[in-house]
């Protein structure tokens, strides 16, 4: 009798000491998740603003500017434009 | 030596005598008492009124945090950012808290970048909360959270950045500090654009790490993305285009929308003046007004081709048919209308080139009211677009049974009607798509709307077409329209300004053109309010702005030259004719 109790005793301590790890487990794994949605959220508005600067940047009148002035471009005029036909 | 008698429980002497039995009794059911109500009580908090403790329980961990949803982003048609939200901190205190020593007010305030008095005061208004700095950048935020001060909060909030700044403010419009929108594109598609918030329950450790989620009470929705017709190249080239004019010609204020004509999408939409939608201190209504939309105005000659079309879908005339437009007069009640200068016997489609008011009201008087009037239905003018564009004007179209022969002479030509910009630009559909009317879209489409509304046949519509290829040739009112490579239709327009009731000596130039003229692409429509360097014809202020726009547009979208590539004979040669002034 008394060996039967021992070993219920003995398999209900195993089994509350699993819950409890699992538990800590699961807990564990949570923060991780958590930890990386919080960084891809972070990435997400990283990408937002690199979009932005590369919008910054890439505006036309800053480039307009750019290659009007720094690198001596401008529009051709009509007489110096030639139509090429592409052959289908 | 006696023997000491151990002394025990039952034996102690003090019971010997023996207590009454009802002592026993009393105690005994004392303590039962007490057991019983002990019990009663264990029985009432676990099982009966537990919900109490238990939410007390949970308060101690579980925590109901907010999901914030970011706004839509909106791009142009060639996925282009136009507007981004980027998340910021709000600072806000609770002052009663907030009980800080004079070296920490230094501090925040130098971080906050505000007076130590202001500082001062706000926390000492009284009030349960206070705002004390709103969108700071969260560096910034964190530097202030890093000093731990009492009663000092944030809150995430989100700010929108335009990075086309002020060439793309009067479509895009902007949104409030609560990050709604409030003009323009952010107001009209505010519904999709806005996301909606969710809420979670969790459960969180001492040390305020989220451990645990209990359940979504309501999932976060993102904002949708927007496409917009919009293409930001185009957009710049009739950005600077106007604003050259605005200064060329002194204008007061300038506006210029370019359309596909095979689609209905608006790929261009400026004003001038403008504004930078980023920062937004000391706006002037006159800046923040979309003129394209909201301002009506009698657009004078550019709507004779509606009238002059009509007659010919009519069977009224032919292009080559004769008007005599006599000494450039003609009488109408008590009213006399006159032509700039004398032109005598003009063809139809020399009216339309010439630009003749009398030409036109002659063969304007051949229609009953009614019929004018439902042709200007037909092209939407009297009634708003519905693109949900804030503030979008009808203009002024009264019903056919009111007006007097006069008015009825005056609209054909352009007066006595009003309209806005997009409406001019829009009806002019009808000539590019050979004869039908589609509904403009500022959302980027996939392909050309099905169910056009056929207003005028494709014989009237041609024939339309080659007449205003006139107006641009030499001899016509606007040359300085004309594009290498490409044929050019359109018709210009110079209506005097009405103030008070009476026309003033101030004028709003226009011109709506469209290329290439064989088989038209876009629709480009042009107005400058007030120029007030000299020249306010519409083809001398107008139509250059055109050409300019009109130019980048077709080299944007790589459209095929439709004429020879030659450089433009715009200089005048002895024998050429003078460019002709319209009539007004």
């Amino acid at each position: 009798m008394i060996r039967v109790d021992a070993f219920l005793v003995a398999i209900a301590v195993a089994s509350a000491l699993g819950v409890v790890g699992s538990q800590h487990q699961a807990r564990k794994l949570y923060a991780e998740l958590e930890r990386e949605q919080t960084r891809m959220h972070g990435l997400e508005v990283e990408w937002d603003q690199l979009q932005l600067e590369q919008s910054t940047w890439a505006a036309h009148a800053r480039v307009e500017k750019i290659a009007r002035e720094r690198l001596g471009m401008r529009v051709p005029p009509s007489g110096q434009l030639f139509s090429v036909e592409v052959a289908q | 030596m006696t023997k000491r008698r151990p002394v025990t429980f039952n034996h102690n002497p003090l019971l010997k005598n023996g207590l009454p039995g009802w002592r026993v009794r009393v105690v005994m059911l004392g303590l039962m008492c007490g057991s019983l109500a002990l019990t009663g009580r264990a029985a009432y908090l676990q099982g009966v009124n537990n919900d109490f403790l238990q939410a007390k329980g949970e308060s101690r961990y579980a925590r109901v945090i907010e999901a914030p949803a970011t706004r839509g982003r909106v791009t142009d048609r060639n996925g282009d950012m136009l507007a981004v939200s980027t998340p910021v901190r709000s600072i806000w205190a609770i002052p009663s808290d907030a009980q800080l020593s004079p070296a920490d007010m230094r501090k925040l305030a130098a971080l906050l970048e505000i007076d130590v008095q202001e500082l001062d005061r706000r926390l000492g208004s009284g009030r349960e909360f206070v705002y004390l700095k709103r969108q700071l950048s969260p560096e910034l935020a964190q530097q202030i959270a890093d000093l731990k001060l009492p009663g000092i909060h944030q809150q995430q909030e989100f700010r929108r950045y335009y990075p086309g700044g002020e060439v793309m403010a009067h479509v895009l419009g902007f949104t409030g500090v609560d990050d709604k929108g409030q003009e323009g594109v952010e107001l009209a598609f505010e519904n999709s654009l806005a996301g909606k918030p969710g809420v979670r329950r969790v459960i969180r450790d001492r040390r305020g790490q989220v451990v645990d989620d209990v359940e979504w009470v309501r999932s976060p929705r993102d904002g949708e993305d927007l496409a917009l017709s919009v293409d930001s190249k185009i957009q710049y080239i009739a950005y600077s285009a106007l604003r050259q004019a605005m200064t060329t010609h002194k204008a007061k204020a300038g506006a210029s929308v370019v359309l596909d004509a095979r689609t209905g999408e608006i790929l261009a939409l400026v004003n001038a003046p403008t504004y930078n939608p980023n920062n937004r201190t000391d706006l002037s209504g006159a800046q923040l007004r979309n003129r394209v939309f909201t301002d009506t105005f009698e657009p004078g000659s550019t709507m004779k081709p509606f009238t002059i079309a009509l007659a010919l879908e009519r069977g009224k005339v032919r292009p080559g048919s004769m008007v005599d437009t006599g000494a450039g007069r003609i009488t109408i009640g008590k009213a006399t209308i006159s032509d700039s200068h004398h032109n005598g016997m003009l063809s139809v489609a020399q009216v339309i080139q010439k630009s003749s008011n009398v030409g036109t009201v002659k063969i304007a008087m051949n229609f009953q009211p009614e019929e004018m009037w439902r042709n200007f239905d037909a092209l939407g003018f009297g009634k708003p677009l519905s693109l949900g564009f804030p503030g979008e004007a009808g203009g002024r179209l009264r019903p056919a049974h009111t007006w007097k022969p006069v008015e009825q002479a005056t609209m054909s030509f352009g007066h006595g009607i009003s309209v806005s910009l997009i409406q001019l630009a829009h009806a002019y559909l009808v000539f590019a798509r050979d004869g039908e009317m589609v509904p403009l879209s500022l959302r980027k489409l996939d392909g050309p709307p099905a169910g056009g509304k056929r207003v005028f046949s494709s014989e009237t519509v041609h024939e339309m077409r080659a007449m205003l290829e006139m107006v641009v040739s030499p001899g016509g009112t606007a040359p300085r329209a004309q594009i290498s490579g490409y044929r050019v239709a359109g018709k210009t327009g110079t209506a005097h300004k009405l103030e008070g009731g009476h026309y003033a000596n101030k004028y709003v130039s226009s011109f709506v053109g469209m290329v290439p003229a064989s088989d038209p692409r876009i629709i480009v429509a042009v107005m400058i309010d007030e120029p007030s360097a000299g020249q306010y014809y519409g083809g001398t202020v107008a139509a250059p702005v055109f050409a300019q726009i009109a130019e980048g547009a077709l080299r944007t979208l790589g459209v095929p030259p439709d004429a020879p590539l030659v450089p433009l004979q715009l200089a005048q040669k002895a024998g050429d004719p003078p460019p002709v002034k319209e009539s007004m």
